[in-house]
């Protein structure tokens, strides 16, 4: 084994430089409160960039899932709303109202799969185009305003984000469970390789009888899957969907894969880089609002010139390996 | 369920135009007035949305002689063909538009000004004066005034707060200049400005953030509803809610209920009211029924929402 290079240890440098820069500048930066705050808000992202990093690693892209997330929100909260006063407010009615939101995950996921490997249309626009009518459809749903959860359910919901074991709180939980599960099937099962080599050559995959279609569907279902056990923990959050929930999430889960270390034209997958990755956008965020460092119209430069340097310091090492 | 009253309306007219044709013809010649506003893409433009669907659909039934054709555009480009369809295939005599953004809608609305039509340009001016025939819009500085002498008047000496900022834009400038300008000469400190983007999620980040930040915070300026909420929430999860207290504005009916109810976390609210499409469709409309005079500015104040006055300002059928 050779020593490990930079080309792999660059996303733990800069999220370690990042986290010593905040305790530096702000002593509340490490106090447990904001740590929970810190993970619990890169739960969301962090499940969607989980289910990404197979959608990657195997050539395809979906740019969906924000709206995806929203509509799935808009739905959901309807969906409890309407059966809360047939079955009373307790917690079977919230336990459907997360069936709805997995299952609607799993089906739209379904749809942007069979639609890519199906119909075999360009992931790009299957998603560009599914990511228009999600967004629209929650717009319509919620008549251009917003979807509430009644009262009554919300109060009783409401744990499901802000609760947990002491300041471990359940997004945390359940994104670490994700993440850990996530690496394993990356790295030690069947699917994970199958992912791997569809991605590197889909042809080679092909001849040797791995049922390439099939694989890939997966990939865009788990994705869909996990934009509604995202979804299952942002509704307890604020109680409410609209048109601008969610807005730009694509972006983030691609920016945080690609900055982990996955590769964009597929091939190899790291999850444990894209949780790297998700932290880091999730701390420079804070960090900007916790340290009066710019002029909070520069917050957007910082990020882009975080997200380039990241990924500029694990890209040197393997284009001069190529050379 | 309003969503489909676009629809309704569009019915509405259609039977109108039929049932009402014989009469139509002895009566004024018939007038189309068209109008073009941003899409629904948050709470605000929502309200906005379903205040004008709401108003055509009125003005429809009172006067039959009017018609209305409603466009709604997600950007600029979209608008500016919009605007050029309604002149090429509805030949309409007037124009109500709520510019998407100044610069690329100011040379398509004075392109329809030439052409002898009647224009009102709603809430955001056009980069060149004297286009409009009438400017109908909120007051931005006086929403930040109102919000900032309230501060003033209600905080001790010492106090400290934090502001909550929406879209980079002009419209947030002149609000945040007048606020700051009003609370001038007192003793309240303003911690922090950042940017929430009239956005729940990204207004609930950034007050979680001034929450770790700042021991010490006595009252926010949400400076919008959806912020307020994700404030709030921010607020009730750190345990803080007894603290401080929290000023949105434009006058969202769920936040309108509170101060109704007499929330204490929720004192007043500032209205930018939704419904100022309403007076410009109105008042276009006016143009066309009546002989009262409608050119000019209209501006409408923005008021201070307390308890005692809440109710007139509580829209429960409106989506905002």
């Amino acid at each position: 084994m050779k020593r490990p290079d930079l080309h792999t240890l660059g996303p733990i440098v800069a999220l370690i430089a990042l986290v010593v820069l905040g305790a530096l500048l702000n002593p509340s930066f490490l106090a447990p409160a904001n740590i929970t705050n810190v993970l619990a808000r890169s739960a969301f992202i962090g499940m969607i960039a989980v289910g990404m990093t197979f959608v990657i690693t195997a050539g395809g892209l979906d740019l969906s899932v924000g709206s995806m997330a929203a509509f799935l929100a808009g739905v959901t909260i309807m969906a409890m709303n309407a059966i809360a006063p047939a079955l009373g407010i307790h917690w079977g009615t919230i336990l459907i109202g997360m069936g709805v939101a997995l299952l609607g995950g799993l089906i739209a996921g379904y749809l942007n799969g069979a639609l890519v490997t199906k119909a075999r249309i360009e992931p790009f626009i299957v998603t560009l185009g599914t990511m228009g009518i999600f967004r629209s459809l929650v717009t319509w749903l919620a008549d251009g305003g917003t979807l509430s959860l009644a009262s009554g359910l919300r109060t009783l919901y409401r744990p499901v984000y802000y609760g947990g074991i002491g300041w471990i709180t359940w997004p945390i939980i359940t994104f670490a469970i994700v993440a850990i599960l996530g690496e394993w099937l990356m790295r030690q099962s069947r699917f994970g390789r199958h992912v791997e080599a569809i991605g590197s050559n889909e042809r080679v995959a092909r001849y040797s009888a791995i049922d390439v279609n099939r694989v890939k569907l997966m990939t865009y279902v788990l994705l869909g899957l996990l934009v509604g056990l995202a979804v299952v923990l942002y509704v307890p959050r604020l109680g409410s969907a609209s048109g601008s929930t969610g807005v730009l999430w694509e972006l983030e889960a691609i920016a945080a894969v690609i900055i982990g270390g996955t590769a964009l034209k597929g091939g190899t997958g790291r999850v444990w880089g894209t949780v790297v990755g998700v932290l880091i956008l999730s701390l420079i965020d804070n960090i900007l609002n916790l340290a009066d460092l710019v002029s909070p119209y520069l917050n957007g430069a910082i990020q882009g010139v975080i997200i380039v340097l990241a990924v500029v310091l694990q890209r040197e090492k393997s284009t001069a390996d190529e050379r | 369920m309003k969503r489909r009253n676009l629809m309704k309306a569009a019915a509405l007219a259609a039977t109108l135009g039929m049932t009402a044709g014989a009469a139509l013809a002895q009566e004024a010649e018939k007038k189309i007035i068209g109008v073009s506003i941003p899409s629904a893409t948050h709470g605000f433009m929502g309200g906005l949305n379903w205040h004008a669907q709401d108003t055509i659909a009125r003005l429809g039934k009172a006067y039959p002689n009017l018609e209305f054709v409603l466009a709604t555009a997600g950007d600029a480009a979209k608008q500016v063909n919009d605007i050029e369809d309604m002149m090429a295939t509805r030949n309409i005599d007037g124009l109500v538009v709520l510019p998407f953004e100044s610069e690329p809608l100011t040379a398509p609305v004075k392109a329809v000004k030439e052409a002898g039509k009647f224009v009102t340009v709603v809430d955001r001016g056009l980069s060149e004066e004297g286009i409009e025939d009438l400017y109908v819009a909120g007051d931005n500085t006086a929403f930040g005034r109102v919000a900032g002498e309230y501060f003033k008047a209600n905080l001790k000496p010492g106090s400290k707060i934090v502001v909550l900022r929406g879209i980079p834009t002009t419209l947030d400038n002149e609000r945040v200049d007048a606020f700051q300008k009003a609370l001038e000469g007192s003793d309240v400190e303003i911690l922090d400005m950042q940017h929430g983007n009239w956005n729940r999620d990204d207004a609930f980040t950034v007050m979680q953030d001034y929450l770790s930040k700042y021991p010490q915070i006595d009252a926010v300026w949400a400076a919008d509803d959806d912020m307020a909420i994700g404030v709030m929430e921010a607020i009730a999860a750190a345990n803080r809610t007894d603290e401080m207290w929290v000023i949105g504005g434009a006058g969202m009916k769920e936040i309108v209920k509170r101060i109704m109810d007499g929330d204490k976390q929720l004192p007043v609210n500032v209205t930018y009211p939704p419904a100022l499409i309403s007076s410009a469709i109105e008042m276009t409309a006016l143009r066309f029924v009546s002989n009262a005079p409608m050119t000019g500015r209209f501006i409408i104040g923005s008021q201070l929402i307390t308890p005692e006055n809440a109710e007139q300002f509580y829209y429960p059928d409106s989506p905002f």
